[in-house]
């Protein structure tokens, strides 16, 4: 009996900064919580210490941050603080309006995957369940 | 003297990253939760643990967040449980309880962990009670467990709490009726929630007539009104905790032994249920013809069938 049980793999969805445009979240969280996953959402406006905080506590696997506004340049930062609290496992994906440039500096900063409007759901789930291996792969142990 | 790994050092230590990754642990029964289950029997009991539970949307996360914040006003470290409900058919989960009280992420004195119920009935998931104890050993004074919305029967909580705090609110009249013979019986404290509502008087008045026809019992139930949008009645349902918490030898939860009894009990017929579906067994096939035909009935069924997967389990 010593086998790892698969389980769904844990997603936080969120959004930093200022912008409040949260239907694209929504729907991205359903998407995911259709596909059999277990998905934190929480309200738009979050600091990156929050979601720092939010990804240790609820031990995610994924990070889906949304982004309409430019809010994705903060993103860098989030990563250097998720390294800095122990969670460098943590796979972090970008979804929204972002410019191919910006895209560059965040996948240099460690971001996964950028998805820009047009994603289809199957890509976005098959992504972050491969995704949450990785992650799961990366995970200290106890 | 078993030397500790480091993770269950940093756990007891109260470790906030270590507390994550122990439930995770637990949730997932990944194998090395045997572990930490077995280091942390020693350091059990000293947490308060108070249930919320009551239908949906009767305010039970907005209540919590106002009793945290009560909790951190006396200096009490608090973890919190929230339950939310999987999908029976996908198996996924929208956890948003933690939405409500997100004024009290960046406390370091508050972990907040949402899990899903992952099919399990009764109003939480089937490592609830475990991860209970896990924040007891990490050292939070106050564990709160919110359920799921629930309706008549989902009284699992009453197993695991101390305290058990059934929030209703008004204007759900008949659903006071329809409650009354479930959740309701469980509860050490009453909470009619929303009291800035217009029939918030009327549904005191019903709890207060359910009560009364009740037998009598050794203690009272308070009716405590709160609002969770202006804090009012908040400083009376924490005052009613500790007192039902300190004061009441009744209101303790089941003794361990009983509460692992129950859990084997489930994960046994969890196992079953599984083997039942999937045992292409001909004696099994054959009991099944046989329910069927109405030769035998469901009790004698059960009894063969838990025979043969018997048998069948030894062969492994």
């Amino acid at each position: 009996m010593s086998e790892v049980k698969p389980y769904p793999p844990r997603v936080l969805v969120t959004k930093i900064g200022l912008d409040g445009h949260d239907r694209g979240s929504r729907i991205v969280a359903s998407y995911l919580r259709d596909a059999g996953m277990e998905v934190i959402y929480t309200n738009p406006w979050q600091e990156l210490d929050s979601v720092v905080k939010l990804a240790m506590e609820e031990d995610v696997d994924v990070i889906g941050i949304s982004s309409l506004a430019t809010d994705h340049l903060l993103v860098p930062k989030l990563m250097r603080s998720l390294s800095d609290a122990g969670l460098s496992h943590i796979r972090v994906i970008v979804g929204g309006i972002v410019p191919d440039l910006d895209e560059m500096e965040l996948k240099k900063a460690g971001v996964s995957r950028v998805f820009h409007p047009g994603s289809t759901r199957e890509d976005i789930i098959d992504s972050v369940n491969q995704l949450a291996i990785q992650a799961l792969e990366a995970r200290p142990s106890f | 003297m078993t030397e500790l790994s480091t993770g269950l050092t940093s756990l007891l230590a109260g470790e906030s990253t270590a507390l994550a990754r122990a439930i995770t642990a637990v949730d997932n029964e990944h194998p090395v939760a045997r572990d930490i289950l077995g280091a942390i029997q020693a350091y059990l009991g000293k947490a308060l643990v108070v249930g919320f539970t009551g239908p949906p949307g009767a305010g039970k996360s907005t209540l919590v967040n106002r009793f945290i914040t009560e909790m951190r006003a006396r200096s009490k470290s608090v973890g919190v449980v929230a339950v939310d409900p999987s999908s029976p058919i996908t198996g996924g989960a929208l956890l948003g309880d933690r939405i409500r009280m997100s004024e009290h992420t960046l406390d370091s004195g508050v972990f907040i962990r949402s899990l899903a119920s992952r099919g399990h009935l009764g109003g939480l998931s089937i490592s609830a009670a475990r991860i209970v104890d896990i924040m007891d050993a990490a050292g939070r004074e106050i564990v709160i467990l919110e359920t799921v919305g629930t309706g008549q029967s989902e009284v699992e909580m009453a197993e695991i709490a101390d305290v058990r705090v059934v929030v209703l609110a008004p204007g759900l009249g008949d659903d006071v009726q329809a409650i009354k013979a479930g959740i309701l019986e469980i509860a050490d404290i009453l909470v009619v929630n929303k009291s800035d509502m217009p029939l918030a008087k009327q549904t005191v008045r019903q709890l207060k007539g359910m009560l009364a026809l009740r037998a009598p019992v050794e203690r009272q139930v308070p009716i405590i009104e709160t609002s969770a949008l202006d804090g009012k009645g908040i400083p009376d349902l924490s005052e009613a905790v500790f007192d039902q918490g300190t004061n009441h030898a009744s209101t303790k939860k089941l003794k361990s032994a009983d509460r692992y009894r129950r859990l084997l009990a489930q994960t046994t017929a969890r196992l079953a249920e599984t083997l039942v579906h999937q045992q292409a067994h001909t004696h099994l096939k054959t009991v099944l013809e046989e329910l069927k035909n109405a030769d035998i009935n469901l009790d004698t069924a059960a009894c063969r069938a838990l025979k043969i997967l018997n048998e069948n389990l030894l062969n492994d």
